[in-house]
């Protein structure tokens, strides 16, 4: 029980005036894995340059910057040689992506600039980011980690619903495919079966190691402009035709008592601001930090009831050629790399411009992005008609 | 005992109060003046109003167990002889839920749900932790 009321999902009757007026242009990435020679900014200037080729923009076409992980958006800036009328540097948790690209969505609606870079770049691999341990509220009994959080709360709604750890080797295990797929993948070439999954050496349990998404170092950028500039440019663009948020910051500083199922739920306005329904969705982009937050996330956003998150997934639903709602077909965070929700936004991009090559969902014309966390969000991308 | 070497609380204004009081072996949270609800962490207002009505109260030092974890990766060097080591999450009898540790129970015992009561084991300096242990049968 929360100390605050529920939150309902607000309904719309008036069309959302941001619906499919921002689009992406130019998405690149860099390559995931151990880089020592190099750090975020060199990672970060590599995968916009691959944007801006993507887009067929120059530096100078960028006039607002976002940068996330990327220690100064000034320095980014300098060494880029972009001198923009609109710039921020975002929060360094992952729930920040989707974030970032809200803000760059209103900053164009706005007038605010015109061609807005966004920009991840992650050196955690080399640099041994541990994410866990310091000072912290908790730290005197032990309780550190978004894993060990993920974990309280997956061991209650194992109690509450009847799930059990084997219900998340089906997620671990479709993305793991996905991977397997994708050349680009780090986990590519690695088959992982649910055996491999409930055997895994426990990390904090009840979660275990194929249940904890990888650190890699690599980048992201994405370019995004209005729907009518992007007409223009190179690539067919990719629509932003929903966002919704909804934060929710009564736990005292614990895992939420709720596993986000409040906020999560108000984010189901999304498909009205759309104007995009469930079933017109190919396929799904789900920010998996953790296998329990794909099913908090399912739940949340209504694909099943609060509890059979475990049931819906169980029999390859996820899975693409198997399922009804392939989800992180790059692999996702789990078995592709955790690029903090920027590699699974470009995916789903790549994706809706049918780039994906033996891991394409097949005419996909519609993905939705869920993040779970006491920031909920959710995205609907579309393909241009 | 361990907690020679665990992380020492990070103490501010607000919850200086709440650690003076485990010294004498009390568990206290702060009571919304306007609601009768408590809060934790120790804040500068309550949660209930955004108003600085508040009062510090003594808890029962009871609660249930609602959920628990069991860490097998070293994030703090002082803790590494403990390993693995129990987190619990305790929903205390007044409302607010608190990050403790097991005491006197193993985590293959431990159910959600199970009564839980507060203890308070000490270390150098006076540094003394609540934890949670089974609670006495009909108290």
């Amino acid at each position: 029980m929360s100390i605050h009321t529920p939150i309902a999902a607000p309904a719309l009757n008036a069309p959302w005036p941001l619906r499919d007026k921002i689009a992406f242009a130019g998405i690149g990435t860099t390559a995931y894995g151990n880089f020592p020679d190099t750090d975020s900014y060199g990672l970060g200037c590599e995968a916009l340059n691959g944007a801006l080729d993507d887009a067929g923009l120059k530096p100078s076409d960028i006039d607002g910057l976002i940068v996330n992980r990327i220690p100064s958006y000034e320095r980014f800036a300098e060494i880029m040689g972009i001198d923009p009328q609109y710039c921020l540097m975002t929060e360094a948790p992952g729930r920040f992506a989707s974030v970032s690209l809200a803000l760059a969505a209103q900053a164009i609606a706005t007038g605010a600039a015109k061609h807005v870079a966004l920009v991840y770049g992650n050196n955690g691999r080399s640099v041994r980011m541990q994410y866990g341990g310091g000072d912290s509220q908790w730290a005197p009994w032990g309780m550190t980690s978004p894993g060990a959080i993920h974990a309280m709360m997956w061991r209650r709604h194992m109690h509450q619903f009847g799930t059990t750890h084997a219900d998340l080797g089906a997620v671990s295990t479709a993305f793991r495919h996905h991977a397997c797929l994708n050349p680009d993948a780090v986990m590519h070439g690695r088959p992982m079966t649910t055996a491999d999954h409930a055997e895994a050496r426990p990390i904090c349990e009840p979660l275990k190691l194929l249940d904890y998404c990888l650190i890699n170092d690599g980048a992201v950028a994405w370019i995004v402009t209005s729907a009518e500039r992007a007409r223009d440019l190179k690539r067919p663009p990719v629509l932003l035709s929903g966002y919704t948020r909804q934060d929710a910051f009564h736990y005292g500083s614990s895992p939420a008592d709720d596993f986000w199922y409040g906020n999560l739920s108000a984010c189901r306005s999304v498909y009205d601001r759309a104007g995009i329904g469930r079933d017109d969705l190919s396929g799904l982009g789900i920010y998996d930090n953790f296998s329990p937050t794909v099913l908090f996330s399912l739940e949340g956003l209504g694909f099943c009831a609060q509890g059979e998150g475990g049931e819906f997934v169980k029999d390859g639903t996820l899975q693409l050629g198997r399922g009804r709602w392939p989800t992180n077909t790059s692999g996702g965070h789990l078995s592709d790399s955790y690029m903090q929700g920027w590699g699974i936004i470009a995916e789903c991009v790549r994706q809706l411009r049918h780039d994906c090559d033996a891991r394409q969902i097949p005419d996909a014309q519609a993905l939705q992005y869920i993040c779970a966390t006491n920031i909920a969000q959710s995205l609907i991308l579309r393909r241009a008609a | 005992m361990s907690l020679a070497t665990r992380p020492r609380p990070v103490v501010d204004v607000w919850s200086r109060p709440f650690w003076e009081a485990c010294r004498e072996h009390k568990l206290i949270l702060q009571r919304c003046r306007a609601t009768g609800q408590c809060f934790f962490p120790p804040a500068p207002v309550s949660p209930f109003t955004g108003k600085p009505a508040w009062d510090w109260v003594t808890a029962s030092g009871q609660g249930e167990l609602w959920s628990f974890v069991v860490f097998h990766q070293s994030y703090f060097e002082g803790m590494k002889d403990e390993m693995p080591y129990p987190v619990a999450m305790v929903k205390l009898d007044e409302g607010p839920y608190l990050l403790t540790n097991l005491a006197g129970i193993d985590a293959a015992d431990a159910t959600i749900g199970m009564r839980l009561a507060v203890g308070f084991p000490g270390g150098p300096d006076g540094f003394v932790l609540p934890q949670f242990g089974p609670a006495e049968q009909a108290s």
